[in-house]
């Protein structure tokens, strides 16, 4: 493995520079004393199932990391924005791989990132296809993997299509989260999105596949959901075609015990040869997106902090760490170590405390400062909940939107990295400002004062003032500034 | 009478391989293959070829 062996010493030092930035952090921890670090709004039980869960909780997704598998890549629905025939390493999008596994090869892959990632948390098999319709490779890998790791949770994702056939083996092997992609609940839009299915030996097109195939995911849903499996709902927001439709998509999942709705933007480009790229079927941009998700709240619990990751991701959502593990990297003999996710889980737990106290006492201070406005804040981050990136290393900006309701992660947008070798180029930098659209301020650990007045131009204020303080106490900080109140003294 | 795989435009999904009832398909070095002495095109067995019916490319499944 060409990847540098790292000693839990400097892991744990590591950690200690990212995650606990300093010994006097932000927030009165013993408020904390003694309680967990489930927020206010969450059912202790499912709090259970999810905490370590980076898709299924956002909270949880500072933390910890999820990878994918790539043995699933047969599938039984041809979708209008899929397209499994090309495969490049600089893409990221659903459904793209740079090397298909077998399940024995998969089982090498977890241990080598388990040992080498310390916030793995979850297994996922996201195809490249269907994980469902591709069973026994999915099966297998589950199977072996549980044997070798046992804490480590399982995920799938599929279209539903063959869901229903497997819910039962699914509950048997602990799989305990599931997504499935409904894109509609009404046949006639689907077979706008659906040219056709493959069931039951045969092939069906038109309102006929799409009927058959929504019949399929809503029993698979209310199957997952009679066992207790926490199920999350993926939708591409396709404008046009099912943007308004899924408000109604949304009512009806949540009905059948959908535990989250992900809404996702399509991605559409002529290079992907997909059926909407070549037509010219555009995407949503990001203030769309937010449109539709604001409309959608009240409904089922929205995720918005899906980076529609390949289905060979490795490492915490919105860094893909995969190409460090690729088959010609891992040796054909490993053994599992359980050590450095161990310590990680520990530093973890303290850490996470700490940040929900600093972080309920931000929502109460923009609570109280209320002055009936919302700011979007796009912050630069590398995890742990904190502002510690620079502004020109970011590859995304995570986006909160602080209002009379508290503070709440809205999405993230994605940007050319600016800083490339020690320079910044106007032209990235052109690009940054773009994808910042709608946003009133930036948080970062440090910014040169040439993009910040760039910046300042398009009417966004960059600040690195708050550089490893916890994302939410920055943002209370800002909002009460900007209310005119006087801010607690942040000192994380 | 038997169909074939046109090696280009496959993408190596693998679903023909276990659709298929005569078990006639199988990875061979760089790509799937039909072997001709053991397909039957479905017949008695399905009203359409399986591995074209699951295919997810045109006419990349069709008769030899």
């Amino acid at each position: 493995m060409s990847a540098p062996v790292i000693s839990v010493e400097s892991l744990t030092g590591r950690l200690s520079d990212q995650l606990l930035a300093s010994a006097d952090s932000g927030g009165c921890a013993s408020s904390s004393c003694g309680s967990s670090t489930r927020p206010d709004d969450v059912d202790p039980a499912i709090w259970d199932k999810i905490k370590d869960h980076p898709c299924f909780s956002e909270e949880a997704h500072h933390y910890f990391a999820r990878m994918h598998v790539a043995v699933a890549p047969a599938c039984n629905v041809q979708c209008n924005y899929c397209n499994r025939k090309y495969d490049c390493a600089n893409e990221s999008r659903p459904g793209v791989v740079s090397e298909k596994l077998t399940p024995d090869q998969a089982v090498r892959k977890v241990i080598a990132v388990a040992n080498e990632v310390p916030q793995l948390s979850v297994l996922g098999i996201a195809g490249p296809g269907d994980a469902c319709y591709d069973w026994e490779k999915t099966k297998a890998t589950f199977e072996r993997v549980a044997r070798q790791i046992p804490d480590v949770k399982l995920c799938v994702s599929t279209n539903g299509l063959a869901l229903p056939d497997h819910v039962d083996e699914l509950a048997d092997m602990n799989v305990d989260h599931v997504t499935i992609t409904i894109n509609m609940v009404d046949p006639e839009v689907g077979a706008k999105i659906y040219p056709w299915i493959f069931h039951d030996h045969r092939r069906y097109v038109g309102i006929q596949a799409a009927r058959i195939l929504h019949e399929r995911q809503m029993l698979g849903l209310e199957m997952l959901s009679a066992r207790g499996i926490l199920t999350k709902i993926n939708s591409v927001m396709i404008p046009g075609v099912n943007d308004q439709h899924l408000i109604e998509v949304n009512k009806l999942v949540k009905q059948r015990g959908a535990f989250l709705h992900n809404v996702m933007p399509l991605i559409s480009d002529p290079a992907h040869g997909t059926h909407y790229g070549l037509t010219g079927q555009r995407g949503p941009n990001a203030m769309e997106m937010k449109a539709l998700q604001d409309r959608l709240e009240g409904g089922a619990k929205l995720m918005r902090h899906c980076r529609q990751c390949r289905a060979d991701a490795v490492g915490l959502l919105g860094e893909d760490r995969g190409q460090e593990f690729t088959l010609d990297q891992i040796p054909s003999e490993l053994t599992y170590d359980a050590s450095k996710r161990e310590t990680y889980r520990e530093l973890v737990a303290d850490e996470r405390r700490d940040h929900l106290a600093a972080r309920s006492e931000a929502i109460g201070m923009v609570k109280i400062a209320s002055s009936g406005k919302s700011l979007l804040v796009a912050v630069a981050t590398k995890g742990g909940g904190r502002v510690n990136e620079h502004f020109g290393h970011a590859k995304e900006f995570q986006v909160y939107e602080a209002s009379p309701t508290g503070i709440n992660f809205v999405g993230h947008r994605k940007v050319e990295q600016y800083c490339l070798g020690g320079w910044g180029e106007n032209a990235t930098l052109d690009g940054v400002i773009a994808a910042l659209e709608g946003i009133d301020f930036v948080l970062c650990a440090k910014i040169g004062h040439c993009p910040k007045d760039q910046l300042a131009d398009a009417g966004i204020r960059a600040t690195d003032a708050y550089g490893h303080d916890y994302i939410e106490t920055a943002i209370g900080a800002i909002y009460a500034a900007e209310s005119g109140v006087p801010a607690l003294t942040a000192t994380a | 009478m038997a169909f074939k795989i046109i090696a280009s435009q496959c993408t190596q999904c693998g679903a023909c391989e276990f659709e298929c009832p005569s078990g006639a398909i199988k990875f061979k070095g760089e790509s799937y293959v039909v072997e001709p002495q053991k397909c039957t095109e479905c017949e008695g067995a399905f009203e359409t070829q399986q591995c074209a019916s699951v295919c997810p490319v045109p006419k990349t499944c069709i008769p030899a």
